[in-house]
């Protein structure tokens, strides 16, 4: 062998390398550096025209300083230069400066293509592979553009040596990497699939890597290598250790060659062909019977080359996934390797594992070896060996050892590395929500991960169990009775503190029976952490806060206390602060109706796909997660969860897509949304999206809430699919709901129907009245499967009738206090009119579903209408009586615009409704309609008179009342204009 | 058998060779330099040769004073690449005649040459040990023949 740095000229060269690393320090270095840097420059500059050598030397040496991590910004005109020198050395140092140095784009690639163009067409062997090399070092897309169409021609030209061809097919599939649009499939691609063929094996091994890279794109045009690839393996395996001389690496034949036919077959199905396909599993089981035999060499190269190929093929057999023999084979030999000595066998046997636990045929095989896995996990030195471990067992998991490998990749995490844990959290949550048969085991798991891994439990963990909370009521105790008891730890994580602000904000009622959990002592305990936090941790405490004053009204006077505080009203955060006195006033002007809509319990999170398995497999990439797996989390989910793919996403968490079905929540959002934060969200304060019926008017401004909320106005909050708020535990009947006038209306001309229905309670009401008196029947049915407990109704009249003078007398007896699922219970109302009035009776309805105590007050549908006694009269009487009736007050006239059908019909049946006579032939214009009754009261009786003149034309009506008593005329007056 | 990178640098963390398959900027190089350095040479001697490295797999091995350190893709064989590492060590072993770290230092042109022959566009395209010095030797005696032709002029 020629020592070739002995006669090799460029002594300067070695002087110069000498004299470097001889520099005691960098700043020696560097100087010695920039010494040379400005001889070399004034050398290139120089008036003497620099010989080859000499040009070569520098260049060279210009080479070494970039490699030693100096930037260079010179030469690279001499180093083009040398390419066309026609000494060999020079131009290969010439090409290895460029190969080095010249990044893709730079504008001496022009220069640079000139030359390799002169070199390929040399014919000289030597220069045409240099150039090549240049080609495939480079690969920039202007040498695609000068030579794509050039070098498939060099591969396929029957004249070509071995070496260049093995060049040239190599520098194709750079180009191809690069550029693909510039290499044109075409008569070429057929020959180069035939050079699996070929004689020599070198020429092989190159462009079989051309051949995979083509055939992963067209898979069609390149089909027939399969057949090539098998028969030149099956040739390879089946080889005595000597026959392939210098391609046999340490006594196994081409490994290199055959890693490489056994990947290019994993770009393709199992073989159609039965020959094939049979040739092929059994050079696939020779691969297998061999990694049994005794080694041929105790060298490591020897069992790493053959293992290799072994490794290789298992590759292959999971992609195939249809040979179950060969699938469990597979198994078993890795399951040989997870105890072997070697780490890198161990460490690949895990790696490899992962990838057949996910086969339906091995996946069984693989469970045997849980032990094995979950002892490498606690012992192996070696943070990668023991990351495959944590992923084997999470691949290996299903119902059957989900506990087990929970809770040791749970206890693993204790000591677990720093860099694998924020990964080992998401494994361990989406498992544990994956096969959680019982939540208070998930929940139990999630604040366990909390707890032992605060710091790496992501936004997506912990929102993903706050989701799974809310949307499952049977755990919701259970999580505010851990939560608070993982609270009590003097120190505990800050996502904890997250996670138990937000779930005993919604759901601390339920152990608030407890005295040790008191409402008082929940706040206590979470407003002992509240200092110690962040300030989005902080916002969602304080939403917590208002959450509770709506749960306990008992602790309002204590939290209004914190709110008011200069920490928080005058906090430099301006979330904090803007928090704080928009809750305090909340707090402390809104009825607690009002609050109980607004700060209802949060609704169902809609289904989507697990936000953490999202996350991981961001993390892990797109093939971390195999297709298997999703559809199976798909499928587990939805029996596990009741339906659907439970997973959100991170913004399923935002209550922007937690759609608030409730007005109030959207007036209040457009106030919160101003300073818009993640933490806000998650109370659901905050709604966008204005959901179907709420009237999302940007004007609706928490003013107007305020404004409308007080006790003598009905409230503001439209509760438009009638979900009963949860309510403070508090003796007062909540407010009429503000839908109660629009419910009465309804019945001002009926008697019988619904009155009201909500997803938990439907109320029908039967009614008949003669003179002055009237009975109701109230049917209350339970439209849940749950039961109604501490049902209790109470009737009242509300305003005028509560002061001295009463004017209705409504009497009735107490319900059961238990309503099952699905039964009705009726009440009777009897009731006696005493004098006129204006306000109908409240009934307000009491129950606990779930715990939470529902409030809900209704308009009892008794107008004074319903003590009408139709009068019959003749036109002349009645234009009498019209006329006698003419002082302004006991006149009511209104116009308004028709609101529903102006159909004859359908207007007679409700002026019949209401109570009155209709009377025929009276107004001289028969379009109008009037009208004659006597309100019966206890105390004396009110004659009443009607005219009702519609204009179909233009949509209006106008009705006149003249009563003898003026408020009987108004109150008529505003009933009826509702109707028509 | 993809390699986006190999790398060769000294248990001092000095870089000896650095052979980059991928497009990268200059900076980007360092960058990955310096990371993967600091890696592996935190690792201890028993180790697995093999690593997980953003969406890389790394696979290094020690030779005497030098670490060879190749990124292959997420699909490729690890093993076959150790060997892949082993056959230039011996292939510079040849060349060099028992090649030690400082033949690398001063005849870094030769080291790159060699791997050229090896490795092309980060796949091997002669993995005959035979033929890979063949293919030198050649361009060594080419060498020599104009060093001839100098004397003789």
């Amino acid at each position: 062998m020629p020592a070739v740095s002995k006669g090799d000229g460029m002594r300067g060269l070695a002087v110069f390398i000498s004299d470097i690393r001889n520099c005691k320090s960098k700043e020696a270095e560097i100087k010695r550096i920039n010494k040379e840097l400005a001889n070399i420059r004034s050398k290139f500059k120089g008036d003497k025209a620099l010989d080859g050598y000499s040009k070569k030397k520098y260049v060279c040496k210009l080479l070494f300083i970039f490699l030693l991590g100096h930037d260079i910004d010179f030469g690279h005109m001499e180093a083009v230069n040398l390419l066309s020198s026609n000494k060999y050395t020079e131009k290969q140092i010439g090409y290895l400066f460029i190969s080095v140095l010249v990044n893709s784009n730079s504008e001496l690639i022009r220069l640079i293509n000139n030359a390799i163009k002169n070199d390929l067409s040399s014919r000289n062997p030597t220069f045409m592979c240099l150039a090549l090399h240049c080609i495939a070092n480079v690969g920039s897309r202007e040498m695609a553009e000068a030579f794509a169409s050039e070098i498939p021609r060099i591969l396929v030209a029957g004249d070509t040596m071995d070496s260049v061809k093995q060049s040239a097919a190599l520098c194709l599939l750079r180009l191809y990497k690069t550029s693909p649009d510039l290499v044109l499939m075409g008569e070429w691609t057929s020959r180069v699939v035939h050079l699996l063929n070929d004689q020599h094996m070198g020429v092989v091994t190159a462009a079989i890597s051309l051949i995979t890279c083509l055939s992963q794109k067209n898979p069609d045009e390149f089909k027939t290598c399969v057949s090539l690839a098998v028969s030149r393996l099956s040739r390879i395996v089946s080889s005595a250790s000597t026959d392939l001389q210098d391609y046999t690496y340490y006594f196994v034949p081409a490994p290199w060659l055959s890693c490489k036919l056994l990947r290019l077959l994993q770009c393709y199905p199992p073989p159609e062909d039965g020959a094939v396909k049979g040739r092929l599993v059994e050079c696939l089981e020779t691969i297998l019977n061999k990694a049994q035999e005794p080694p041929k060499s105790k060298k490591v190269q020897h069992s790493n080359a053959k293992n290799a190929i072994l490794f290789e093929a298992i590759s292959l057999i999971i992609h195939y996934d249809s040979e179950p023999n060969l699938l469990v084979r597979a198994c078993n030999q890795l399951g040989q390797f997870l105890q072997h000595r070697e780490t890198n066998l161990r460490y690949l046997a895990l790696e490899s594992m992962c990838t057949l636990a996910s086969s339906e045929f091995s996946h069984e095989a693989v469970k045997t070896h849980i032990e094995t896995v979950i002892n490498a996990l606690k012992t192996e030195r070696d943070v990668s060996v023991r990351q495959r471990a944590a992923d084997l067992l999470y691949a290996m998991c299903d119902r059957s050892n989900a506990k087990q490998i929970v809770a040791e990749m749970l206890s693993y995490l204790e000591t677990a590395d720093y860099s694998i844990r924020e990964e080992m959290v998401l494994k361990v949550a989406i498992l544990a929500e994956k096969y959680a048969v019982d939540y208070s085991w998930y929940v139990d798991t999630i604040l366990n991960l909390i707890r032992i891994a605060g710091d790496y439990v992501s936004e997506e963990v912990w929102y993903r169990v706050i989701q799974i909370v809310i949307n499952r009521d049977d755990v919701q105790g259970y999580a505010a009775k851990t939560v608070f008891e993982a609270l009590q730890a003097p120190a505990c994580h800050e996502n904890m503190v997250k996670v138990g602000g937000y779930i005993l904000g919604e759901f601390g009622n339920l152990i608030a029976g407890d005295p040790r959990s008191s409402p008082l002592v929940q706040f206590n305990l979470l407003h002992s952490k509240f200092h110690l936090c962040s300030v989005p941790t902080r916002a969602l405490l304080l939403s917590a806060y208002i959450k509770f004053i709506n749960l306990f009204p008992e602790t309002k006077a204590t939290i209004q206390e914190v709110l008011r505080c200069d920490s928080q009203i005058r906090n430099s955060d301006v979330e904090l602060q803007q928090r704080a006195v928009e809750y305090l006033k909340l707090s402390s002007i809104a009825s607690t109706d009002v609050l109980a809509t607004v700060l209802e319990e949060m609704p169902p999170f809609p289904e989507r796909e697990s936000s953490i398995l999202a996350k991981l497999k961001k993390k892990k990439g797109p093939g971390a997660v195999s297709v298997t797996e999703l559809e199976d989390s798909k499928r587990e989910g939805g029996e596990l969860n009741g339906g659907g793919d439970r997973g959100p996403d991170t913004s399923a968490m935002s209550a922007s897509n937690a759609v608030s079905r409730h007005s109030v929540t959207s007036n209040l959002s457009y106030v919160f949304q101003s300073t818009p934060s993640p933490s806000a969200d998650l109370l659901g304060i905050r709604s966008s999206a204005p959901a179907g019926t709420a009237p999302a008017s940007a004007g609706n401004l928490l003013v107007d809430v305020f404004s409308e909320a007080g006790p003598a106005a009905p409230s503001a909050a439209v509760n438009d699919d009638g979900f009963l708020s949860s309510a403070p535990p508090s003796e007062d009947p909540a407010p009429p709901l503000s839908e109660a006038d629009e419910l009465l209306n309804k019945f001002v001309c009926k008697n019988n129907g619904v009155l009201f229905e909500n997803q938990l309670l439907q109320i029908g009401i039967k009614s008949e009245y003669r003179q002055n008196l009237g009975r109701m029947y109230l049917f209350y049915g339970n439209k849940t499967s749950v039961q109604f407990a501490s049902f209790t109704t109470s009737v009242s009249c509300p305003g005028e009738l509560q002061s001295h003078i009463l004017s209705l007398n409504v009497q009735t007896k107490q319900v059961e206090p238990l309503v099952e699922g699905g039964a009705q219970i009726q009440q009777v109302l009897n009731i006696e009119c005493l004098t006129d009035f204006s306000d109908a009776p409240l009934l307000n309805i009491k129950f606990r579903y779930g715990g939470a105590l529902q409030n809900l007050t209704l308009k009892l549908p008794v107008t004074i209408n319903k003590f009408f006694q139709p009068t019959e009269m003749s036109s002349h009487d009645f234009f009498q009586r019209w006329k006698q009736l003419s002082q302004p007050q006991q006149e009511a006239q209104k116009i308004f615009k028709a609101n529903h059908s102006m159909d004859t019909e359908v207007l007679k049946a409700k002026l019949l409704g209401l109570g009155t006579a209709l009377l025929d032939n009276v107004d001289p214009n028969p379009e109008n309609y009037v009208c004659a009754g006597v309100i019966q009261t206890k105390g004396q009786q009110v004659g009443c008179l009607l005219r009702l003149e519609p204009n179909a034309q233009a949509q209006m009506y106008r009705l006149t009342l003249r009563c003898s008593k003026d408020s009987v005329s108004r109150r008529l007056c505003e009933l009826l204009a509702e109707q028509f | 058998m993809f390699f986006s990178f190999m790398l060769l640098f000294s248990r001092q963390g000095k870089l000896r060779l650095q052979k980059w398959y991928v497009p990268l900027s200059d900076k980007e190089k360092k960058k990955i330099t310096r990371e993967l350095v600091q890696t592996v040479l935190a690792r201890k001697p028993k180790m697995c040769s093999f690593l997980e490295w953003r969406d890389l797999k790394i696979v290094y091995k020690r030779y005497a004073s030098l670490y060879f350190c190749c990124a292959i893709e997420d699909q490729d064989n690890e093993l076959i690449t150790l060997e892949i590492i082993h056959r230039y060590v011996e292939l510079l072993d040849k060349y060099f005649g028992s090649v030690c770290e400082l033949d690398i230092i001063f005849n870094f042109e030769k080291a790159y040459f060699i791997l050229d022959e090896f490795l092309l566009g980060g796949e091997a395209q002669e993995t005959s040990k035979k033929n890979v010095l063949k293919a030198i030797e050649q361009a060594d005696l080419l060498q020599e023949e104009k060093i001839l032709k100098v004397y003789i002029n």
